[in-house]
């Protein structure tokens, strides 16, 4: 029977990996997503796993490992965060183009400098565009159900692409909260036994992985990852509906909350959507006629759902965890080209948050809700609690 | 739907005219340098003179390529140019001068 404990985002996503139970886990400790590997460890030293834990002396060396044992065939989980997260960010696009499925739990929490151990997205954010799959999750259970469902979309044969599950830093992976464990088997079921395409374990079959693509043929490696990407996009649904089945709770791309019948929508990813839905609950009731987008999955990014469920909207504010300096910040950049590009002109105020664990107060939704309503829409970027 | 081909079953397909033809991730089939005409890359040729040499076996050991040809008694019975790129260290080593590096072009 599945059973309900109290537990962190972090324990939630060691109990999902101890029951993954996966071949490999090369990690590298650092806050916040230290617990994951601790609880894992835990695991590991009281014989509850049969992984082969490997403890390596950086996080370059860590991802590295994974990487390694993916090509030879075995599923991989591991964990990081911050400025870890940065140190792979040289074996990240190997991973991706090796096409070595890997189930990465992101802890997210901001780059330094300054230091600083509390949640944004910039670590996530800074490894966008190197080749996997990103999925944020609201909360606890969501991290927890990500972790298994991530395993059947990383390892699917036409999809072959690493995920990272992310979760926000301290909020989600330190805060204690109801989560929901499936049975043992159930998970052992569903995720199955990974079946490896050209393992280098393949003695029958030997490949080399690495060798060199010059001006001929990189550009066609590289078409080749958009395909898994589209091939990502497409199958996911499925291995959601599947997650449902066996688990009562079902995951779409996009959390469209109180959005069908909107006019303004608020725009947010993982932990902070949850203030959002409070309130768009309370301004409902006043008759205000809001709701909120939960962007689940950024990569690849789900263009055609955003554009339907922001489709005819009067305003929209999308709020980005994380800056693009001198630039447009990664999700708003993503909102407006989906809607631009389609001909829906629909006015967008750019909001920054939350950077460094700065605090959301659902007041801030409120009054972010209020200018969409009373008009209040200017092109430049919008400081949410910044000492201004 | 993909136009990809079944990855799993997909196997050296000799040179790609579609991208959908190149090996996964820039995989290499087949993984042995044994099939690599290394001997292609090489500008400059080490031509032995069997009358010099005195089967040291210096250039044997020092050779990167495993492309000095030996028999089964260990004697030096010439050069292997499926491999050999040239690098002329046998020739640098070779205590009898009995290894000359000549230009490809003089000897086409």
């Amino acid at each position: 029977m599945p059973h309900k404990e109290i537990t962190s985002g972090n324990w939630a996503f060691a109990e999902a990996m101890r029951q993954i139970n996966p071949d490999v886990v090369a990690a590298y400790p650092i806050t916040p997503s230290t617990d994951i590997i601790m609880k894992f460890a835990e695991f590991v030293a009281n014989g509850k796993v049969d992984t082969n834990f490997v403890t390596v002396e950086s996080e370059h060396s860590a991802i590295t490992a994974c990487v390694t044992a993916s090509a030879s065939g075995a599923r991989v989980m591991t964990a990081s965060s911050a400025n870890g997260v940065a140190l792979m960010h040289e074996i990240f696009p190997i991973a991706g183009c090796f096409r070595t499925p890997i189930v990465f739990g992101l802890v997210n929490r901001s780059i330094g400098a300054p230091i600083n151990i509390h949640c944004d997205h910039s670590d996530s954010m800074g490894q966008r565009d190197l080749g996997w799959i990103h999925l944020y999750c609201e909360d606890a259970q969501e991290a927890y159900d990500t972790a298994i469902m991530a395993i059947r979309l990383s390892e699917n044969d036409d999809v072959l692409t690493p995920v990272f599950v992310c979760q926000d830093g301290f909020i989600t992976s330190h805060g204690f909260e109801p989560v929901e464990y499936m049975d043992d088997d159930a998970v052992k079921d569903f995720v199955g036994e990974r079946e490896p395409v050209n393992s280098l374990l393949d003695l029958d079959n030997p490949v080399s992985y690495g060798s060199f693509a010059m001006s001929e043929y990189y550009f066609e490696i590289k078409r080749q990852q958009i395909e898994a990407h589209k091939k990502a996009l497409e199958l996911y649904d499925g291995i959601a509906r599947e997650f449902e089945a066996v688990s009562g709770r079902y995951y779409p791309m996009i959390d469209c909350y109180r959005t069908e019948d909107a006019d303004q929508v608020i725009v947010i990813m993982s932990s902070a959507s949850g203030a959002v839905k409070d309130v768009v609950d309370e301004m409902r009731e006043k008759g205000h006629k809001v709701g909120c987008l939960r962007i689940r999955m950024f990569r690849p990014f789900p263009v055609e759902a955003v554009r339907n469920a922001l489709k005819g909207k009067k305003a929209v504010a999308v709020l980005d965890r994380s800056l693009s300096l001198g630039g447009t910040a990664p999700l708003v950049a993503e909102v407006r080209s989906a809607l631009y590009a389609a001909g829906e002109m629909i006015p967008i105020n750019s909001c920054i948050y939350g950077l460094g664990g700065r605090d959301f107060f659902p007041q801030y939704a409120e009054d972010i809700f209020m200018d969409l309503i009373n008009g209040r829409m200017s092109p430049e970027e919008h400081y949410i609690g910044l000492l201004e | 739907m993909s136009e990809c081909k079944n990855w799993k079953e997909m196997k050296d397909v000799g040179k790609p005219k579609k991208w959908q033809d190149v090996p996964m991730g820039g995989i290499a089939y087949g993984a042995s340098a044994e099939n690599v005409e290394t001997g292609q890359w090489r500008s400059i040729r080490p031509v032995w003179n069997a009358d010099e040499c005195i089967s040291c076996m210096l250039c044997w050991v020092q050779c990167p390529d495993r492309s000095i040809k030996v028999d089964e008694n260990g004697k030096v019975t010439g050069i292997d140019y499926f491999y050999c790129k040239g690098c002329g260290i046998c020739a640098q080593v070779c205590p009898k001068k009995a290894i000359e590096m000549r230009p490809e072009a003089d000897l086409a």
